[in-house]
């Protein structure tokens, strides 16, 4: 076998010419290689890739969902603050109107009330006065008659008559006492 | 010739340097023939090298990818920067767009096919590039020619070979000069270079190696002493061309699946070139 290839050597093979069977072999190794490439190790690389990717993205997704949440329970809370502010603000304006409509009911009331007395007051006085005018004509009436019997002497005590002398006394009281007022 | 597959007759005859042949072992299983013809020769060491690297790159990204865990570990750090890489900086950057994932398995296969077929150039025992074996530099760059052309045919319809050879604002009398030089660079030449950048950057690396391997060994048994000093200089040399070649392995192996997203982006977008 040695000799054999001794002896092809010998002959000055050229070195561009190539072996079939290693041909062969190599076109069968590189399919084989790509078989296994393609069916099992690209496919195992490239999901890791995308899953790491998936991974690495998803947790920065993650992350904006829960900053985007934070804030929106900031922005809650801060409405609810503004909401709860204008809400004592409305209320302490409610009361103070309520004080000031309260005290004026009760200004009006009191001066209702004062009105009422006084106009009772004056009702009573006028009333008063109307009965003491009254009696005091009955009492003037009486005495002026019994002092003018007693200085005419002749009895009075017709009564028709000297009601009758009352009045004219009486009128021409009121007669001087308005001319006065004139 | 005789006189190398048998250092040990050669020692009185003066060195003689190893050629081309030395690259190709023995077959492991010979089944007739020899090297150099078609579709002859055995079973050789090149030939199983290839099928190792499938079996490491395929159980090595199994293992990597198989575990899924959103924060990585090592061994799924490791595996998913070095698919990252080709994912990103070679499909992504080159071919771009939207569906530039389709065409990631095969700009990945091809990386770590290349890659670690180079690599084991550099390693002691395994000690071959089995790309500098033309058979397997032809397959996998006729492997994207074929590709990349159905990639066009796909996109443009037949429409796609007016499209990759004949360039736009160009004046017309122009044409029957740069349309044959289209013809012959696109569809002739580039999958020559393809393939044969790999192969020749391999063969040739692997053949100074080899070259300084040799030379050392029979300069430490000549028995002479300032032959002896000289192995030593050589020693220091040939590590240097290990780490050069090892950097250059490494190179081709991103060139190559470069140049193969190149090709795809360029047949994909044939009507913006």
């Amino acid at each position: 076998m040695f000799n054999a290839a001794i002896m092809a050597a010998e002959e000055g093979a050229n070195p561009l010419i190539p072996n079939g069977w290693e041909i062969l072999v190599t076109l069968a190794g590189f399919a084989v290689l790509m078989f296994i490439v393609i069916k099992f190790v690209m496919p195992a690389f490239e999901k890791t890739f995308a899953e790491r990717t998936e991974a690495i993205e998803g947790g920065i997704a993650k992350a904006e969902a829960a900053q985007a949440e934070a804030n929106a329970a900031r922005e809650e809370y801060k409405q609810q603050l503004v909401d709860a502010r204008a809400e004592a603000n409305r209320i302490r304006e409610e009361a103070r109107a309520e004080g000031a409509q309260i005290l004026a009911s009760l200004k009006e009331k009191a001066a209702a009330e004062s009105a009422r007395i006084t106009e009772q007051a004056h009702v009573q006085i006028e009333a008063e006065r109307q009965a003491a005018v009254v009696s005091l004509r009955a009492e003037v009436g009486t005495l002026a008659t019994e002092l003018a019997s007693r200085i005419v002497g002749e009895s009075l005590a017709d009564d028709a008559r000297s009601a009758r002398v009352v009045d004219r006394f009486l009128a021409d009281l009121d007669n001087q006492s308005a001319g006065a007022a004139k | 010739m005789i006189a190398l597959a048998l250092p040990a007759e050669t020692t009185d005859e003066g060195f003689v340097a190893p050629t081309i042949e030395d690259t190709h072992y023995p077959d492991i299983l010979p089944w007739g023939g020899e090297y150099g013809v078609w579709f002859e020769g055995g079973f050789g060491k090149q030939m199983l090298l290839v099928i190792f690297s499938v079996i490491l790159i395929a159980s090595f990204f199994m293992a990597a990818s198989r575990r899924r865990q959103m924060v990585p570990g090592k061994l799924q750090f490791l595996g998913e920067s070095a698919y990252g890489f080709v994912r990103n900086s070679i499909g992504k950057d080159i071919i771009g767009g939207r569906d530039y994932l389709k065409y990631v398995p095969w700009l990945f296969a091809a990386f770590f096919f290349v890659l670690v077929n180079n690599i084991f150039g550099a390693i002691p025992l395994l000690q071959i590039p089995t790309f500098s074996h033309p058979g397997s530099a032809y397959a996998i760059a006729a492997i994207f020619y074929i590709l990349w052309i159905a990639i066009g045919v796909k996109k443009h319809g037949l429409r796609y070979f007016k499209l990759a050879v004949v360039p736009s604002g160009v004046p017309w009398y122009i044409m029957p000069l740069l349309i044959p030089i289209e013809i012959i660079s696109n569809f002739l030449v580039r999958p020559v270079t393809h393939s044969l950048r790999l192969f020749a950057t391999m063969l040739a690396g692997h053949l100074i190696i080899t070259l300084a391997g040799s030379a050392i060994e029979y300069m430490a048994l000549s028995g002479s002493i300032l032959l002896q000093g000289t192995g030593v200089l050589v020693l220091g040399g040939a590590v240097a061309m290990y780490m050069l070649e090892a950097l250059i392995m490494v190179l081709q192996a991103y060139v190559f699946t470069l140049l193969a997203a190149i090709y795809i982006e360029g047949a994909l977008h044939a009507d913006a070139h």
